[in-house]
């Protein structure tokens, strides 16, 4: 177990400079200046330009440029941003509201997503069975801004339950509405995939060695059943995590959430590089820790896997 | 993004379809006689700013309108587009080189320093010199010296502009390195605020945390990308008060996230309002929508430096394209009247302004334009293209100008959208383009100088075309030296009317100020620069 964490540990490091010299590389290969940028319609004044590319270290060949930024990182530095504000600090107010949104879309997904899949599963064909597949149907074929701006239409500007826009992206009880949009689609699968699963678990021999050793219903579905069941869905809510914190930018943007999404958007569009690669590096680092996450936790759903 | 785009639209249709058959068009329910609150704050629509809040480096509106009320320059310019003195007692010169400014007097920045002389060379000595690289630095090049601290290459030779004198704490002097009509004019800008000295303690400081000498005073800490909070200044001397406790400048990545917050009366002003509700925001608002022409304008023009374009009897072909246009009805029809039809280069709200600069080549006339077109050998390629950025809503202009070009002259005309602004600005100053693209200019300061110098002198900043005329840049340097502004509107006037004769560019129209406000505050009002009269403004009890 030990020496199966350390091995994916370290394969994380070459994957971590891969991704970051490949955004890095893609970032300066948009097209137009950003410095030239700066100056918006009018004609950027030469010496101005010349000095703000040396402020920046764009001045020096690409991959001096990526050897700088990520000597820099080692030591804890993410640059600074074109406003002249340092990356850490757009990360350190960005952050916190995206990762309160992603838990709560996510907390909102695994309980909602796993319960419907399981009461689904266990009457299937009935008619709670045919409502919930049709539900989830209409979700997972609606596009997510489209439920976005109908929530937003319906519950903010007709019935005026909720402001429109969150007024503060800190404040979880405003941040409700988001998450369950963001949470809506994922839902949608993680029901769908439960009760299958559950429905092809009904059928195998160790349920019916439970239930005929006359282990109470509880136990055979809650632990036999279950967690067996469970497998599939946790592969599929490790990588959805990692979306979630990276992938809101049209959610944040219908509900103004200041978040990574719209961070990272901004960024691209100005083609801030710092910002961009910073951002994307800690979010590949919470895709690679939540994968890891995932395979340590089929070893304690499934006692057939072991890592030696 | 793709995405976002297309979810603009939707929520367009969807939103106006439930209107429709819910609501059918809210009566306003503005109440002109509430009593209004001195102290109440009101919020205003905004981005985040892109650079540190110093004047001299703020060049965007996100910066620039928390600058501009924090901030009092010498002069400004009033709602009708007039100059006034604000800091200045008095601007005088003689000649248009030699400038003596004199300060009102017992002003003082929010921290309690006054404000002297020294506040403003020493401001603006800094701005200017190369180390500090601010973005508004070009703003100083006229002011005699700043080649010394500005060179084009390697470290200023000096510290100071030898143009600028300080007299005494209530008076200095400017000399020109050339004579400049409108320096005078040029001065509002926000480059050219004072500073006060504990600002060169700490720039970086500063950046976050302003101190200026304007009506409004920040309060609290700037929350990036959520709002930046202003409270009244009450020891500002100025003479427009604030009828308001305080602006607060709220921060949207969307502006139709921002919008659905006005309609919510969660956003109290809105100084443009989404190009996906244009057809529906005065239902929406009724008497609170806003819609009134600002000093900006929309033109297409051609790129000369193409061998093609450059040959001179090709001005007939601009001048046949530009008549194969229906002005009038393309901006009441397919804009639904969110632009004016364009009689010239200048902006009606602009000074300097006269009708029919450009006289009958901006007038619809399909058969003249047919027989011009053919005189001038054609359109290169017998095709055009009109590039624009995509994100900025001008595809329904474009389609309709090039719908009336492949109608009236069987000229193919296609429009060609890049997906960004950026991208778009990057193939133009690159010298890329091969047939016509989108020209916009919106007004550095309500004077026709700045929309026919600044575009079309050779080698103008934003002479997008390469558009060179020697007699024009004659023309131009002596309107620049003339005695008086009223000399040298009518000398660029003159330009102007010329201009048509080799249409570099196409005037198409005088943009709109599309605008809107919440229940919660009245008296309203915008000037020429798209701009809400800040201090004006009451809120409701």
């Amino acid at each position: 177990m030990g020496r199966f964490v350390a091995r994916r540990l370290l394969q994380m490091i070459p994957v971590f400079i891969g991704t970051t010299l490949l955004i890095f590389l893609m970032v300066y290969s948009l097209p137009g200046d950003p410095i030239k940028a700066l100056f918006g319609s009018k004609a950027a004044d030469p010496a101005t330009v010349e000095r703000l590319r040396h402020e920046y270290g764009l001045d020096k060949p690409l991959l001096q440029q990526y050897w700088n930024y990520l000597t820099g990182l080692l030591q804890g530095d993410f640059g600074k941003s074109f406003t002249g504000r340092p990356v850490a600090d757009l990360m350190k107010d960005a952050f916190p509201v995206t990762i309160r949104l992603a838990l709560l879309a996510f907390g909102i997904e695994v309980v909602v997503g796993v319960a419907l899949g399981l009461l689904t599963g266990l009457k299937r064909g009935k008619l709670i069975d045919q409502i919930v597949l049709i539900l989830t149907l209409i979700v997972v074929s609606i596009p997510v801004f489209v439920i976005g701006f109908l929530t937003q239409f319906t519950l903010g500007m007709k019935w005026k339950m909720i402001t429109p826009t969150v007024q503060d992206s800190m404040d979880i009880g405003q941040l409700a509405v988001p998450a369950t949009v963001l949470a809506a689609l994922s839902l949608a699968y993680v029901t769908r995939l439960t009760r299958t699963t559950i429905g092809e678990n009904l059928r195998a021999d160790y349920m019916r060695t439970a239930i005929a050793k006359g282990l109470p219903k509880r136990r055979v579905v809650g632990v036999h059943l279950l967690r067996n069941s469970l497998i599939p869905v946790v592969t599929f809510l490790g990588t959805d995590l990692g979306v979630l914190m990276g992938g809101a930018i049209v959610t944040e943007g219908i509900f103004n959430v200041q978040g990574v999404g719209n961070t990272l958007f901004r960024a691209i569009q100005t083609s801030e590089g710092p910002t961009v690669v910073g951002i994307v590096s800690v979010l590949v680092i919470v895709y690679l820790v939540s994968s890891l996450v995932v395979d340590l936790l089929y070893a304690v759903l499934d006692p057939r896997i072991r890592y030696a | 993004m793709r995405g976002a785009k297309s979810a603009v639209w939707l929520a367009g249709a969807i939103a106006v379809a439930l209107t429709a058959t819910a609501c059918g068009g809210s009566g306003s329910g503005s109440d002109d006689n509430a009593a209004v609150d001195p102290n109440g704050t009101y919020t205003y629509y905004n981005t985040e700013p892109q650079n540190p809040l110093i004047p001299a480096n703020t060049n965007e509106t996100g910066g620039g309108y928390i600058i501009k009320n924090l901030f009092r320059g010498l002069v400004d310019f009033d709602e009708k587009g007039k100059l006034r003195n604000m800091a200045a007692e008095s601007v005088e010169s003689t000649d248009n080189v030699h400038f003596t400014v004199k300060l009102k007097q017992g002003w003082t920045f929010h921290n309690g320093e006054p404000m002297t002389a020294s506040s403003f060379v020493d401001a603006w000595n800094w701005g200017a010199n190369v180390k500090n690289a601010q973005l508004n630095s070009s703003w100083f090049a006229d002011i005699k010296g700043y080649d010394e601290v500005h060179p084009e290459k390697g470290d200023p030779k000096a510290d100071t502009m030898s143009g600028l004198k300080v007299v005494n704490d209530n008076e200095f002097t400017i000399e020109l390195a050339h004579p400049v009509s409108v320096f005078k004019e040029r001065l509002f800008y926000d480059a050219f605020f004072p500073l006060p000295k504990a600002f060169y303690k700490d720039p970086k400081g500063f950046g976050e945390h302003p101190i200026g000498n304007g009506p409004y005073q920040q309060d609290g800490d700037w929350q990036h990308k959520v709002e930046f909070k202003t409270k009244r200044f009450d020891n500002y001397k100025g003479e427009d008060k604030p009828k308001n406790g305080g602006v607060v400048f709220k921060f949207y990545n969307k502006d139709d996230a921002a919008y659905n917050d006005l309609v919510s009366d969660k956003l109290d002003i809105m100084f443009q309002v989404p190009t996906a509700v244009m057809s529906q925001y005065k239902n929406d608002l009724g008497e609170r929508a806003v819609d009134q022409m600002y000093g900006g304008n929309t033109n297409i023009a051609f790129p000369l430096y193409q061998e093609e374009w450059a040959k001179p009897e090709k001005a007939k072909v601009r001048q046949g394209l530009s008549m194969a246009i229906d002005r009038e009805t393309i901006a009441k029809t397919a804009l639904k009247g969110s632009k004016d039809a364009a009689d010239g280069w200048t902006p009606k709200v602009v000074e300097g302004y006269q009708p029919n600069s450009c006289g009958e080549f901006c007038k619809f006339n399909p058969t003249k334009a047919k027989e011009l077109i053919k005189e001038g050998g054609g359109v290169p390629g017998n095709k055009l293209t009109v590039t624009y950025n995509a994100d900025g809503g001008h595809k329904e202009w474009v389609d309709a100008i090039c719908n009336d070009i492949r109608q009236n002259t069987g000229v193919e005309c296609v429009g060609d959208p890049k997906p960004t602004f950026q991208q778009v600005r990057a193939d133009i100053t690159d010298k890329k383009m091969t047939s016509a693209f989108r020209m916009a200019w919106v007004q550095d300061f309500p004077n026709i100088s700045n929309f026919i110098s600044e575009q079309y002198r050779t080698g103008a900043g934003a002479n997008d075309m390469s558009f060179s005329n020697k007699d024009l840049d004659d023309l131009m340097k002596k309107a620049d030296e003339a005695k008086s502004i009223e000399d040298s509107n009518k000398l660029y006037h003159e330009v102007e009317t010329k201009l048509a004769e080799q249409m570099p560019s196409i005037p198409l129209f005088f943009d709109h100020t599309k605008a809107g406000y919440s229940k919660k505050v009245k008296n309203v009002k915008f000037d020429t620069f798209r701009q809400a009269i800040w201090t004006e403004v009451e809120v409701k009890k």
